[in-house]
């Protein structure tokens, strides 16, 4: 298993217990069950550990395939620069999490997940990994003419008339003005293709 | 609380969730018993081979066992978890009646068994003896001493009681049962395997990391055992067939206080019911089971590498022989290399022709496990192997639909996008051996071959196919047998250039090939139009591997140019699950 990130996988299980934690949550809550509060309690961290981990981070080989809408909460992430960085950190904060919820019956399921996820990201924390956000590449503008700075100052070289009847495609004639108009090191012609 | 006397008879002691937690239960039984079968492919091929009689429609459904697979795993998801929600209210309103915190109808049912000779109802027996934070409401203290007055015998005296009413809190309870009761323990442990089961089955981990899913997904044996012993402890209760003949819910209801003093109302008997999951999925376990050592058995037959072909772009073929493989085109195996890995099986296409005397795999490169197979290959090394330093490989299968339908038409249109084409080649060998062995009696007349790609780099070795098979055709005299058509989709201006300087030249500057690669998507328009008017009055097929889009741009086409009549030419599609 030597290429495997165990970021993505932990990143996979914390954003499932997020939503248990939440729907335990609604349960204990809307059910009005003794000790409610936890529920709601559970409710409140499990929407923040969704939020937190819905934006993916970017694997170290190949290509990472964006959650839909998944910007917005990268700026957010970003932000806490070490603190959402650093897994062992996001391990701690997982398990811290999911200890209030482990005290109604409700939300244990929730619990049990999330302490599973902190122990993957410990894991990946361990070997090394790091959250790095997916940034947006620049779109590249097509570099029309980048290389032309001014107009050319003298015409196009021709050849002799006879070589012009029969045509022999070149690539790229964006040559610029060349040292001489009849001095040519390649032979060019006027079709461009 | 529910109504005890509202469900058809059963006289279970029902709180809603009660009845909404059994109904997923019921569907769970089911759908844990489908979801073993699509898995076993040994099985499947068995049927598809005996459904022979049944048109190739019928059993290319067995072809998409995985989507059924997956499917039947949602539906596992969604009723674990309608199953759970109506089990947590279940169970706290059943503590609660317990610990006195509801109404006294309940919490009198659930007093049921403290007594001897009284078998319970409510599962949650024991009562978690806490301190008391504050005096309960008056409400409660009243029901109990309304009790007492009745003449049900007691247990504790009033001051006593008093204090133990006050003094129960519910979560402990709540836990405590999930935690003593078998089915509390087997619930929790096994919806936690669901969830790492459904969690490292995502797409991203199954295509990205595959050795976790495969691993993780064992699971589910725990899983299947977990289910299996859920309900032996029987604490979903109902009144005894006996117990209903002397009393009656519907009468005795509002009588509670009375209940064991007037004839008409007994005390009420309960048992348990009967576990039922395992009579659904045992079967289902077996034959996973049998599949299983089938897959066992299947791999220690032997199986020889004659030879190991290292291709450019990360690419090597392997052909093989084993003693009684029969393959037809466009099947796949699962192979094995226990070298490498002793537990992952992984499908590959194949891309030898049935007419050949050996099998052959094409692979690429690109993870774990292949990678793997690349080193124990000796494909890292430049000097010639010897054939006793080869791996021992296990091959199961050939699985898939064959593709037959190919040689059923005069005229075929194959369509091959990226690695989609790799099927086609086993195709193309397959159609070139019969037109050598037997030209008159084979039906196909011409082919018109397309393939797309972004680059060829991956697929050269179909490329050095083709090259062949043009060698051949020509000295053959048959050079229009065969028209192919290559797009390269994924140009760009550099490349634009060394193409356009070496237009003329006689062979592609591609692929080496008399016929000029092409650049970007294929205008299917003109192609349909092109090949309508080659061959008119004629049914011409379509086949294609490669992506959904694509299938529906030819699907659309195809009808579009088939003529409306009888006769004229008809474009039929066929999309191929390779």
């Amino acid at each position: 298993m030597g290429q495997i990130e165990w970021a993505m996988w932990a990143n996979e299980q914390a954003l499932a217990s997020g939503l248990i934690l939440i729907t335990g949550g609604i349960v204990a809550t809307a059910g009005h069950f003794t000790q409610w509060y936890f529920g709601a309690y559970s409710i409140v961290a499990g929407v923040f550990v969704c939020l937190l981990e819905y934006p993916r981070g970017k694997r170290k080989k190949g290509s990472t395939m964006e959650r839909c809408g998944q910007k917005y909460m990268t700026a957010v992430v970003k932000l806490f620069g070490p603190l959402t960085r650093n897994y062992y950190i996001r391990a701690i904060l997982h398990l811290l999490l999911s200890v209030p919820a482990g005290f109604l019956l409700a939300t244990i399921l929730g619990t049990a997940c999330l302490a599973i996820a902190s122990g993957i990201y410990l894991l990946a924390a361990v070997r090394g990994e790091q959250w790095t956000p997916i940034e947006p590449k620049p779109r590249e503008r097509p570099h029309v003419g980048g290389t032309i700075k001014q107009p050319p100052s003298n015409p196009p070289p021709r050849p002799p008339a006879e070589a012009r009847k029969k045509p022999s495609e070149e690539a790229e004639a964006a040559e610029g003005p060349s040292a001489g108009p009849q001095d040519n090191p390649i032979p060019v012609t006027d079709e461009i293709v | 609380m529910g109504n005890w006397a509202v469900n058809e008879g059963l006289s279970i002691f029902v709180i809603s969730a009660l009845a909404l937690a059994r109904a997923p239960a019921a569907c769970l039984n089911f759908n844990c018993m489908l979801i073993l079968l699509p898995v076993c492919r040994n099985l499947l091929s068995f049927l598809r081979g005996s459904s022979a009689c049944c048109s190739t429609r019928v059993r290319r459904q067995l072809d998409r066992n995985l989507t059924f697979h997956k499917m039947v795993a949602w539906m596992i998801a969604l009723h674990t978890a309608i199953h759970t929600i109506a089990h947590l209210f279940n169970v706290e309103w059943c503590v609660n009646a317990r610990v006195n915190n509801s109404d006294p109808y309940s919490i009198a049912l659930s007093e049921l068994g403290d007594r001897p000779n009284e078998t319970y109802l409510n599962f949650a027996r024991k009562r978690i003896k806490m301190f008391s934070r504050s005096l309960s409401s008056s409400m409660r203290m009243c029901a109990c001493e309304a009790w007492s007055n009745s003449g049900l015998p007691v247990t504790m005296p009033t001051s006593q009681r008093k204090l133990r009413t006050q003094s129960n809190k519910n979560p402990e309870g709540g836990l405590y049962l999930a935690v003593t009761l078998l089915a509390g323990i087997t619930g929790v442990v096994i919806t936690l395997c669901l969830i790492l089961i459904i969690t490292s089955s995502t797409k991203t981990i199954r295509r990205s990391y595959f050795e976790v899913f495969w691993y993780t997904h064992h699971l589910f044996v725990i899983f299947f055992i977990g289910l299996a012993i859920h309900g032996a402890e029987r604490i979903v209760r109902g009144q005894t067939a006996k117990s209903l003949k002397e009393h009656n819910p519907m009468e005795c209801e509002n009588k509670i206080s009375e209940w064991g003093k007037i004839q008409k109302c007994p005390i009420p008997q309960f048992a348990g019911n009967p576990p039922m999951t395992w009579k659904w999925i045992v079967g289902p376990m077996f034959l996973y089971l049998c599949e299983r050592l089938v897959r066992f058995w299947r791999s220690q037959q032997k199986v020889v590498i004659t030879k190991v072909v290292t291709h450019p772009f990360k690419t090597i073929e392997l052909q093989m022989k084993k003693k009684g493989f029969k393959m037809e085109v466009g099947q796949y195996i699962f192979v094995k290399c226990p070298k490498v890995s002793k537990l992952e099986w992984h499908p590959f296409t194949l891309t030898s022709a049935p007419e050949e005397d050996f099998f052959s795999i094409h692979i690429r490169i690109v993870g774990d496990w292949t990678e793997g197979l690349f080193n124990a290959c000796g494909c890292d090394k430049q000097e010639f192997q010897d054939a006793w330093k080869l791996p021992k490989i296990a091959v199961d299968g050939p699985f898939g639909t064959a593709s037959e339908d190919v040689f059923s038409y005069e005229v075929v249109m194959l369509v091959g996008a990226g690695i989609g084409v790799t099927p086609f080649a086993s195709i193309l060998k397959s159609v070139w051996y019969k037109y050598c062995n037997n030209a008159t009696n084979l039906k196909l007349k011409k082919i018109h071959f397309y393939w797309l790609c972004r680059d060829t780099h991956a697929f050269e070795w179909f490329a050095d196919l083709l090259q062949l098979l043009e060698s051949q055709m020509q000295e053959s005299n048959n050079a229009g047998f065969l028209s192919y058509n290559i797009y390269l989709t994924g140009w760009d201006e550099s490349q634009a250039n060394h193409f356009a300087v070496h237009h003329d030249e006689e062979k592609d500057v591609i692929t080496g090939l008399k016929q000029k690669t092409l650049y970007g998507r294929p205008n299917w328009d003109n192609e349909f139009k092109t090949i309508a008017s080659q061959h008119p009055n004629t049914r011409i097929g379509v086949f294609l591997c490669g992506p959904e889009a694509l299938a529906e741009t030819l699907s659309k086409q195809s009808i579009s140019n088939s003529e409306s009549g009888p006769r004229g030419v008809h474009f039929i599609f066929n999309k191929e699950n390779f």
